[in-house]
């Protein structure tokens, strides 16, 4: 499709964002990232059936250990939409990069 | 005789009681207390003392108790197992009844948490039907709980509660059996708005000869406003408030809906009077006080005896 | 097992702010089953003190250790030859793991990351309730396997009190009321006689600390 999003913006891949650990975002942040954001499936699609609304609430719980560690804004997100969807994806990317450009780099970096 | 109090003597010989209640204040206002006091004195046999009623701190049972005394009233000492344990408990009925007090009311108590103090740690050591055998213990066979002996037993004369109404109903008259078998010589009932269950509890009561072992007062609470009916309706556990009373209390004229609770308090009274099993009636004039002998007077129970 | 809760996340950054080194001592058995103090848990603690101090600008060196039980001296052995590294130690077990650790570590100050809350039983994934106070003296036999001390809000032994409610408790309408239960399972047991009895005050046995010693085995003179 060659679409275009933003090149800030690094893909780990895993099979369903049931996967995705508190620990992995909370790492993310710890090691520099601005932002960090799952894109999983749309609600009711899960594989798994409920893979996605569990990243979900992980995610609602990352940022609220964020705002308790003075990292404030939401810099963790989950987005949904169906593997065929490409441009909904760059679309995604650029909302988040545009979200975290606002919010300004992470605090954590010059410390 | 069991003990030296009036309300036993004013049963024993067979007359209607009528017994009063006054809650202490919030504050060490002893003027308060003898204020309450005085629209009660000649209108009822005995007056109940709340302690620390709806988990709200308030002057000691005991003290208004005694003051209530000196104004010529006889105190039912009421006490709560949420504040204290058997020690406490025990140390406090020797002293009441060395100061002239000579009832008492063996409560559970409600739950802290509607309080002014909802994170107070309950006692709840022993519950209330554990409290009233303890009374009778110390004053049946002058032995503490903890079974030493006691030099001068209190000869206090032991009530405890009954709710006619809360779930399960069956299991009701069962558990008055089981105060009745741990020693209470009276009973007060929770505030009768349901006279239909009542008369099927009081029935089932009689049925078991419960009513030959223990005297029951009924409960009878006079409805100041619909405001009040259908906050007891919905609001207080345990409570009963039959539909047909607050539409009765809405159907009255302007500004007479106060004079109509108390005459459906009057006719529930004159029901009690003639319903077997029922001793008397405990009147609950809730912050009503100076209602009292106008109710009294419209219940057709003065003058009370004097025996 | 034993349900704890984590301590809120300001509490414990106020508990270890002295301190430079500290070890976060996980516990792998009742505390790691209701997600508090496991590994993982001992993880996102350890990564959220690392963040929160170096915004304050304040680092901390952190280790995370996890071991099966705190509450057994066997295990506590793994925590020997790490403590002398650090200035104190943030235990996530219950209170029995914390004083266990604390007092095999009396030189290092040992503090609690989370509330030890209640015994309790595995409702659903994250969902704890409450079903023993280890009072000592169990009666569930008489009253139908509901425990009339931790499930009625008032430990009533002959209950139910006044203030049941439609079968709810008087302190809120989603608590059942332990005593409506109790009458409801002994009825349709057909043993309501184990209630009709009155049951005499409880001696209370979990006044002091306890100790237990199981017959065939005898508490060492001297360690």
């Amino acid at each position: 499709m060659r679409l275009d999003y933003p090149s800030n913006v690094k893909i780990i891949r895993v099979p369903c964002t049931g996967k995705v650990d508190v620990m992995y975002l909370l790492r993310a942040i710890q090691k520099g990232a601005d932002g960090v954001y799952a894109v999983g499936c749309l609600e009711g699609s899960c594989h798994y059936n409920e893979g996605n609304f569990r990243a979900r609430e992980r995610i609602e719980y990352v940022n609220t250990l964020l705002d308790e560690i003075g990292i404030t804004g939401g810099r963790a997100r989950m987005y949904n939409l169906s593997s065929g969807e490409g441009p909904t994806f760059a679309a995604y990317a650029k909302e988040m990069t545009e979200h975290i450009r606002k919010l300004g780099p992470n605090p954590l970096k010059h410390k | 005789m069991k003990s030296e109090s009036n309300l036993e003597k004013i049963l024993e010989a067979g007359h209607f009681a009528f017994t009063g209640e006054l809650g202490p204040p919030r504050g060490a206002n002893a003027e308060h207390v003898r204020e309450k006091a005085k629209p009660l004195i000649g209108n009822v046999d005995m007056v109940n003392i709340t302690d620390n009623q709806t988990a709200m701190v308030r002057m000691a049972s005991w003290a208004a108790a005694l003051i209530a005394i000196e104004e010529g009233l006889e105190p039912n000492y009421q006490m709560v197992c949420r504040d204290r344990n058997r020690l406490a408990m025990q140390a406090d009925i020797l002293g009441a009844y060395a100061l002239g007090i000579k009832n008492m009311l063996c409560l559970s108590g409600d739950h802290q948490k509607f309080g002014d103090h909802p994170t107070a740690k309950g006692v709840f050591d022993i519950d209330s039907m554990q409290l009233v055998n303890m009374v009778k213990t110390m004053r049946d066979e002058g032995k503490f709980l903890g079974g030493a002996n006691i030099d001068v037993p209190p000869k206090l004369f032991i009530g405890a509660a009954a709710n006619p109404f809360a779930e399960p109903f069956e299991w009701r008259v069962h558990r008055l059996a089981k105060k009745v078998a741990a020693g209470a010589d009276f009973i007060q009932t929770q505030c009768v708005f349901n006279m239909k269950k009542m008369r099927e509890w009081i029935k089932r009561a009689v049925d078991m000869g419960l009513t030959e072992k223990t005297y029951i007062l009924a409960g009878v609470t006079p409805m100041k406003s619909v405001g009040m009916a259908k906050y007891m309706a919905s609001k207080v556990p345990g409570m009963d408030v039959p539909d047909e009373i607050i539409k009765r209390l809405q159907g009255a004229e302007k500004g007479k809906v106060a004079d109509l609770g108390i005459e459906i308090a009057c006719e529930q009274i004159q029901e009690f009077k003639e319903m077997k099993g029922v001793a008397g009636v405990h009147l609950m004039a809730i912050e009503w006080e100076h209602k009292v002998p106008e109710i009294a007077e419209r219940a057709k129970v003065l003058p009370r005896p004097v025996v | 097992m034993i349900v704890a809760e984590r301590k809120p996340f300001e509490e414990i950054k106020e508990l270890v702010k002295e301190y430079k080194k500290v070890l976060v001592a996980g516990c792998g058995t009742c505390v790691a089953v209701c997600l508090t103090g496991g590994e993982k848990e001992v993880d996102i603690l350890k990564t959220e003190l690392d963040m929160a101090r170096r915004m304050e600008d304040n680092p901390v060196e952190l280790r995370g250790h996890t071991i099966e039980r705190q509450c057994d001296r066997e295990y506590l052995e793994a925590f020997d030859s790490m403590v002398g590294d650090f200035d104190a130690i943030l235990s996530m077990a219950c209170g029995a793991g914390i004083q266990f650790l604390a007092e095999r570590f009396p030189q290092i100050p040992v503090l609690p990351a989370v509330n030890t809350t209640f015994i309790g039983v595995n409702q659903g994934i994250g969902w704890y309730e409450e079903r023993c106070r280890s009072c000592s003296n169990c009666v569930l036999g008489d009253t139908g396997g509901i425990c009339p001390v931790t499930m009625c809000a008032k430990g009533l032994y002959n209950g139910p009190c006044g203030g049941t409610n439609k079968g709810n408790c008087e302190i809120s309408n989603d608590q059942p009321c332990a005593w409506f239960m109790i009458y409801e399972r002994l009825e349709k047991q057909g043993r309501l006689d184990c209630i009709t009895r009155f049951t005499p005050a409880q001696n209370w046995e979990n006044q002091v600390p306890r100790t237990l010693i199981q017959p065939g085995y005898k508490k060492p003179e001297k360690q």
